[in-house]
């Protein structure tokens, strides 16, 4: 199931053993000072940021910050040299064939609305269907409704079982008219922690005559993740889950297919020559990066690859699972609680949970006086939570600066709410 | 941050715990129901009236403590009430009501049961919408 994809590339396991107390001395939010110890516990809505990612874009802005790709002088071109090297790292870190395949976007939902547009806009039509799953994110649900509506294209769902994991049963009577040309699917989902077989979806899904396109944003930051073993056509992440900045993303799209796409947004640096009327695009990935893009973001992006691969992403994810464990062990202990999902071994670090009658903004706040910081809500993810009939969940969520002691604050705290809100 | 122990005053957790005017009522002259798309609370109002005045007032939905327990108060204050007065409630009157300082993503929960409220009484069309339109 998941060991099948992760394919290191020959990278040996780091040598040294994994300590998260070391990692969280790099993050400068857990050394602040304050009344209460900061337990965080919502990476999956967005990572902490380690010293070396904000001395990354530091430098860039207080030693060679100029435009890019233009500017003949020498800040401009180390600017230039600086965010076309965060491309390679990118690409070497996801297992890319080439940078030209990693076009850097908002998040992930730019890279999804890209494909949409571009991709969709100008190969789908009428009658045709595109399918999804029930635990999508709203960023994979709501680009390819737009499109649907426009177009008069058909949306097909996989369900999601009662255990949290996608009826796969149901595929190949999905795509059996043929009629399915997309097939967009979570890596890892942000709510139930589940772990999607991609490669066999995505051997369906091509067998049909579909591309697959994946939304990684839950899995590039936290396991090792290579694209062409994954079998997808696109791959949509965010750089803020992965240690990165807010407003950088990546989509990785296969050089056949992003070389015939129309370009996205129009402007400056994606264009070759233009005319009054016309125009012809530049070469990938410029051909998608209309505008100024987020250089400092880029930089940054670049410096969380290079931190998370000193960590080691087997280390990464494997701390991930053992928190998961602990988290649902321990959580078992407390009454009435519900977990959403899979058993631990077949999900990543991430557990949402409902409390008695409690609702989940309660516990949240409950949580929040001993400074346990966790996400209440739907998670963006309405459809999902529907599937369920409960209209929110609380969330906790890990990455490698998360200690097993803060899965003990969490349970203390819930323990307390149960108490506060007895009726 | 404060703890909860602010945030959840014993008014508060006594309206959350026994809600007055909970349920539904059959035939209302306006029922009205809104929801907070960040968080899924849910809240219908329906209400009696008779001669200008709010003869009687229900609330149901779902939602968290601090929104469930400002529609229950709400209801409690407008019963009873002339219609004409009840659109004068304002965003201070349920901030008073609850007694606590709210950070802008519970102050959502808690204004919840007023929009429902004010757009039930003005009817939607004629809403002016001020509780999400202030700036402060």
């Amino acid at each position: 199931m998941f060991h099948r994809h992760p394919v290191g590339a020959g990278a040996p396991a780091p040598l040294q053993t994994f300590d998260p107390q070391a990692v969280r001395a790099q993050f400068p939010i857990f050394r602040e000072p304050r009344a209460r110890p900061l337990v965080y516990l919502d990476s999956a809505a967005t990572s902490q940021k380690p010293d070396a990612v904000l001395q990354a874009m530091g430098r860039y802005y207080s030693s060679f910050n100029a435009n890019i790709h233009r500017g003949i002088y020498q800040i401009a071109e180390e600017a230039t040299a600086a965010y076309e090297d965060s491309r390679r790292r990118v690409a070497r870190f996801i297992h890319a064939a080439s940078p030209r395949e990693v076009v850097f976007t908002r998040n992930s939902t730019e890279a999804l609305n890209l494909v949409a547009h571009s991709w969709g806009r100008s190969r789908l039509e009428a009658g045709d269907a595109i399918v999804l799953t029930v635990m999508e994110h709203h960023s994979n649900l709501v680009p390819w409704q737009l499109l649907a509506s426009e177009r008069g294209i058909e949306l097909r769902f996989i369900p999601v079982t009662e255990g949290g994991e996608l009826d796969l049963a149901t595929l190949p009577k999905l795509l059996a008219d043929g009629r399915a040309k997309l097939v967009s699917v979570v890596h890892i989902s942000n709510v139930l922690g589940t772990v999607n077989p991609i490669p066999e979806i995505a051997r369906q899904a091509h067998a049909a005559g579909a591309v697959m396109v994946v939304d990684a944003s839950q899995s590039v930051p936290h396991c090792s993740v290579d694209v062409q073993a994954l079998g997808a056509d696109f791959v949509a992440f965010t750089g803020h889950k992965m240690l990165g900045p807010t407003g950088i993303g990546v989509l990785w799209g296969r050089r056949s297919l992003l070389e015939v796409m129309p370009p996205f947004l129009g402007g400056g640096e994606m264009i070759r020559e233009v005319k009054l009327t016309g125009s012809k695009w530049n070469d990938l990935p410029w051909k998608f990066e209309a505008g100024t893009m987020p250089i400092a973001e880029v930089v940054g992006l670049g410096a969380a690859v290079d931190y998370l691969e000193s960590l080691g992403m087997e280390a990464v994810f494997t701390h991930d699972r053992e928190l998961v464990a602990y988290a649902m062990e321990r959580l078992r202990e407390v009454p009435d609680l519900e977990i959403l999902g899979p058993p631990a071994d077949r999900r990543g670090g991430v557990v949402a949970f409902t409390l008695d009658h409690i609702h989940p903004h309660d516990v949240a706040t409950v949580l929040d006086a001993d400074g346990v910081a966790v996400r209440a809500g739907h998670h963006c993810a309405m459809p999902l939570h529907e599937r369920f009939g409960i209209p929110a969940t609380a969330r906790a969520s890990f990455y490698c600066y998360t200690l097993p002691q803060e899965i003990d604050a969490l349970v203390k705290g819930l323990h307390r709410a149960r108490q506060v809100f007895a009726r | 941050m404060s703890g909860f122990e602010d945030l959840y005053r014993e008014n508060i957790l006594d309206h959350y715990r026994n809600p007055r005017n909970q349920g539904t009522l059959e035939s209302p002259d306006i029922t009205y129901e809104d929801a907070n798309p960040l968080c899924g609370d849910l809240i219908r109002m329906d209400f009696k009236l008779k001669d200008g005045t709010i003869e009687q007032v229900c609330f149901s939905g779902h939602g968290c403590a601090i929104s469930q327990a400002s529609a229950s108060m709400l209801c409690e204050l407008v019963e009873g009430m002339p219609l004409e007065e009840a659109k004068k409630i304002g965003r201070e009157d349920v901030l008073e009501m609850l007694g606590i300082e709210l950070g802008p993503v519970r102050l959502k929960c808690a204004l919840l049961a007023l929009k429902t409220l004010k757009a039930g009484v003005y009817g939607i069309q004629q809403w002016p919408g001020e509780e999400e339109e202030s700036t402060r």
